[in-house]
């Protein structure tokens, strides 16, 4: 049974509460401006909005629905998504749902994160009960150890080299310096790329996301209603979602992108090459180039070879992470699942400034989430179109 | 290959003892479980057979929760490696750079495991095994070969007590059994022995045989005298990095065959009170020395005996002297862990001694039962069970502790 579209449905305001490297305020005080800048964005009073959706690494020990007291607020519909990278799509596609069978008229979509000095260690050390047993007493890396496994293997196995992720960093930080709210302000050269200090080889310092605090979100709702808002949005074309995805694969060569690609270019009727631009999950580069492939926009292990050929700046040949992703705007914890969703919604209303892909008219946005142990669990992607 | 260390500037600040990250869920504890006998075990599912890791509270084959620790085969492929240049852990952080690997296990999963860094670049085939790290907990090592020598890798000397380069204080060589473990410490590359003497008035069998070894000071230590052994702390207990308790008392007959409580108070006052006087004296000195350098302290000893598991009636009051002492151990264990050093105890079944003369063969050598300390130093085990004695009352007792005390009072 094909699966029904999501006619009808808008996503609109693309919000980013811009990112500080640390913060003294709370996990509420991030999500409180971004919702209060959602509402802002589409005039309407926190009355107005009856659907509420959140995620959030540090918001512990209160959930979605402490919030709700936290914040007045009196939602018929509330999500907590706790799925970390993966948590953009997935709130996205829920709220989709929701506003369509009329459970809810108007979903903010809040994601983000504080980050205190030491918040960042006590995250990995209790990120998963996985972690707490069987990674984080090795070395105590976090996603770095990780991701250095997938990345020496991946390199091994399909001929990747350092300075073909070099090349997806500096194009990124290209596309970062005409984003305000990016966290790295210099540019950076394939040099300094190649010269950076090693973080857990073969990942070196610009492979790694910097953590910090921030919070990004949206407004699904219905067209109508949006039109009568008299505010822009893009129109929900696809999506997809899975977790834990070969689980028998020994090592992560792909995710559940491979499973689901045709699902999702089926119901949005599109393609990849009908892309106008690409916005990954970017915590590293090696993830980067995973997706490129799954998607289906080269066969697996052409990753290398379509680097190669494409440049990835905003007016590139393959605009990718067009803000300058989490590589080059910092990595808000689940803010970052929402970040190329947000970026994904500014290049589909023209509101992106002076990074505008020029004629955009669909784009992909793809999530991925939780290194529970030796692997991201979750993985979803949805197609925009304006 | 690893050099003497240098004699220590005694100016400088001795740092002070960090632990690699500690906390494991319960049912995790199983592969600690494990490790702390030298055993590396997985959870297999008793219904449909899965090997699983990381430790879960079902199968993820079938959903069964019939689960149980197995031995499993430790033959592996390494599949990617890495070096970590940075850590968010104090203790990682202290000793970068720090080799891991990702592994996948013959018998199915795939696990993080710390290095040894002769394993050849991935892919290449490994041993894996479980070891407790100086936080006590169980961690995966990856190593060459089974020959592999945890001791000589900087990394994975963390995880044993090696007495190879190590002052070690060996509580009374007036025993067969104290001289074995002697001379075992010192051809396992001991660098000082210190060796305790109680009456040093009368010259002691073996005493002209321990004398002329090069790495040996004997020095007169009785554990039932407090002064004495406060005296002996004062003046070696900053420099010893391996304590060996293995001062005993031991009689036969259990309640009713000796009258009068003077010989069991004596069993208890060696056994049992010489191990605490030697533990409030011995112990706030090595828990400041966790962190001095390679030849830190790591490892306290204690000779017990498999009778403390339940208790032998034969040598009923002997058997209640061992079980308290093994308890003042578990205390001892959990006071000294802050540290990193580590308490092994050794239970033993009957050695071939005067006080064995009735039971029947076999009864362990104490050459052999000194080689069994000087492997479960350089193994980093916590608990050791020598001999076939032991290692049959050891798989009764887990098995049914009521049945073995049944057996035992018939």
């Amino acid at each position: 049974m094909s699966r029904r579209g999501y006619e009808g449905v808008a996503v609109a305001v693309p919000v980013t509460v811009p990112y500080v490297r640390y913060s003294i305020r709370a996990a509420h005080w991030w999500l409180a401006r971004c919702l209060a800048e959602l509402l802002k964005g589409c005039g309407l009073r926190k009355e107005d909005m009856d659907g509420f959706s959140v995620s959030s690494f540090t918001l512990a020990p209160d959930t979605a629905i402490g919030l709700t007291q936290h914040l007045g607020l009196s939602p018929r519909w509330l999500d907590h998504v706790p799925f970390g990278g993966a948590s953009g799509i997935v709130q996205l596609r829920r709220a989709a749902r929701a506003v369509q069978s009329g459970d809810a008229d108007v979903i903010a979509c809040v994601a983000g994160d504080t980050n205190h000095v030491d918040s960042f260690r006590l995250t990995l050390a209790n990120f998963s009960q996985f972690a707490r047993d069987a990674v984080y007493p090795y070395g105590a890396g976090g996603p770095n150890a990780s991701f250095a496994f997938l990345t020496a293997y991946y390199m091994r196995t399909y001929g990747v080299k350092r300075e073909d992720f070099g090349k997806l960093c500096v194009a990124q930080r290209d596309n970062a310096l005409r984003f305000a709210h990016a966290l790295f302000k210099k540019p950076l050269t394939l040099e300094e790329y190649l010269a950076a200090r090693p973080i857990a080889e073969p990942l070196h310092l610009y492979d790694c996301v910097m953590p910090c605090a921030g919070a990004d979100g949206f407004i699904v709702l219905s067209e109508e209603r949006a039109k009568r808002l008299g505010i822009g949005y893009a129109r929900l074309l696809g999506t997809i979602e899975r977790h834990n995805a070969f689980a028998t694969d020994p090592v992560q060569m792909r995710a559940g992108w491979a499973l689901d690609r045709a699902d999702l270019y089926e119901q949005a009727g599109t393609g990849p090459q009908d892309m106008d631009f690409v916005q990954t999950y970017d915590d590293y580069p090696v993830i980067s180039v995973m997706q490129l492939e799954d998607l289906g926009f080269c066969a697996k292990g052409e990753g290398p070879a379509f680097i190669r050929r494409q440049s990835f700046t905003w007016d590139g040949s393959f605009p990718l992470n067009t803000s300058g992703g989490q590589l080059s705007v910092g990595q808000a914890g689940a803010a970052g699942g929402s970040l190329g969703l947000v970026e994904a919604l500014r290049q589909l209303t023209r509101e992106a400034q002076g990074r505008q892909v020029k004629d955009a008219k669909l784009g992909l946005v793809s999530g991925f989430g939780m290194i529970n142990f030796d692997r991201g669990l979750g993985s979803g992607a949805a197609i925009l179109g304006c | 290959m690893l050099e003497l260390p240098k004699r220590k500037n005694p100016v400088l600040r001795t740092r002070l003892p960090t632990l690699p990250p500690a906390a494991r869920s319960r049912i995790a504890l199983g592969l600690t479980a494990a490790a702390a006998l030298g055993r590396f075990e997985l959870q297999q599912c008793r219904d449909c057979g899965t090997v699983q890791y990381p430790p879960r509270e079902a199968c993820q084959g079938c959903l069964s929760i019939r689960l149980e620790w197995k031995p499993q085969s430790p033959e592996a492929e390494l599949l990617a490696a890495t070096v970590l240049h940075h850590s968010n852990d104090l203790f990682f952080r202290e000793r970068l750079p720090w080799r891991l690997g990702l592994v996948r296990l013959d018998c199915g999963p795939t696990v993080v495991a710390h290095l040894h860094e002769r394993v050849a670049p991935a892919p290449s085939r490994v041993i894996v095994a479980a070891k407790l790290d100086r936080a006590g907990q169980a961690v995966l090592v990856a190593l060459p070969d089974k020959e592999a020598n945890m001791a000589e890798d900087r990394q994975l000397r963390e995880f044993t007590c090696d007495p190879k380069f190590r002052k070690v204080l060996v509580t009374d060589g007036k025993t067969a059994l104290g001289q074995a473990i002697v001379k075992a410490l010192a051809a396992a590359g001991a660098d000082l022995i210190w060796v305790g003497y109680a009456e040093p008035w009368k010259k002691f069998a073996g005493f002209d045989e321990l004398k002329p070894l090069p790495q040996v000071t004997l020095l007169p230590l009785d554990v039932t005298d407090s002064k004495n052994v406060r005296e002996v702390a004062a003046e070696i207990g900053g420099k010893v990095d391996i304590l060996v308790n293995n001062a005993e008392y031991h009689r036969t007959y259990g309640i009713s065959n000796r009258p009068g409580v003077d010989t069991a108070r004596a069993e208890m006052d060696v056994n049992y009170f010489g191990l605490l006087r030697l533990a409030q004296e011995f112990g706030p000195a090595m828990r400041s020395r966790g962190a001095d350098g390679l030849a830190s302290a790591t490892a306290w000893v204690n000779l017990l005996s498999i009778y403390a598991l339940a208790n032998f009636p034969p040598h009923g009051t002997f058997s209640a002297s061992k079980a308290a002492a093994h308890s003042l151990a578990q205390c001892l264990r959990a006071e000294l862990r802050p540290a990193g050093v580590r308490v092994i105890n050794v239970f033993p079944g009957p050695i071939d001694d005067e006080w064995n003369q009735l039971l029947p063969p076999p009864k362990i050598t104490p050459a052999a039962l000194a080689n069994a300390v000087v492997k479960a130093l350089q193994e980093g085990v916590e608990d050791g069970y020598p001999g076939d004695v032991a290692q049959e009352w050891l798989a009764r007792w887990r098995d049914n502790p009521k049945a073995l005390e049944k057996e035992l009072s018939t």
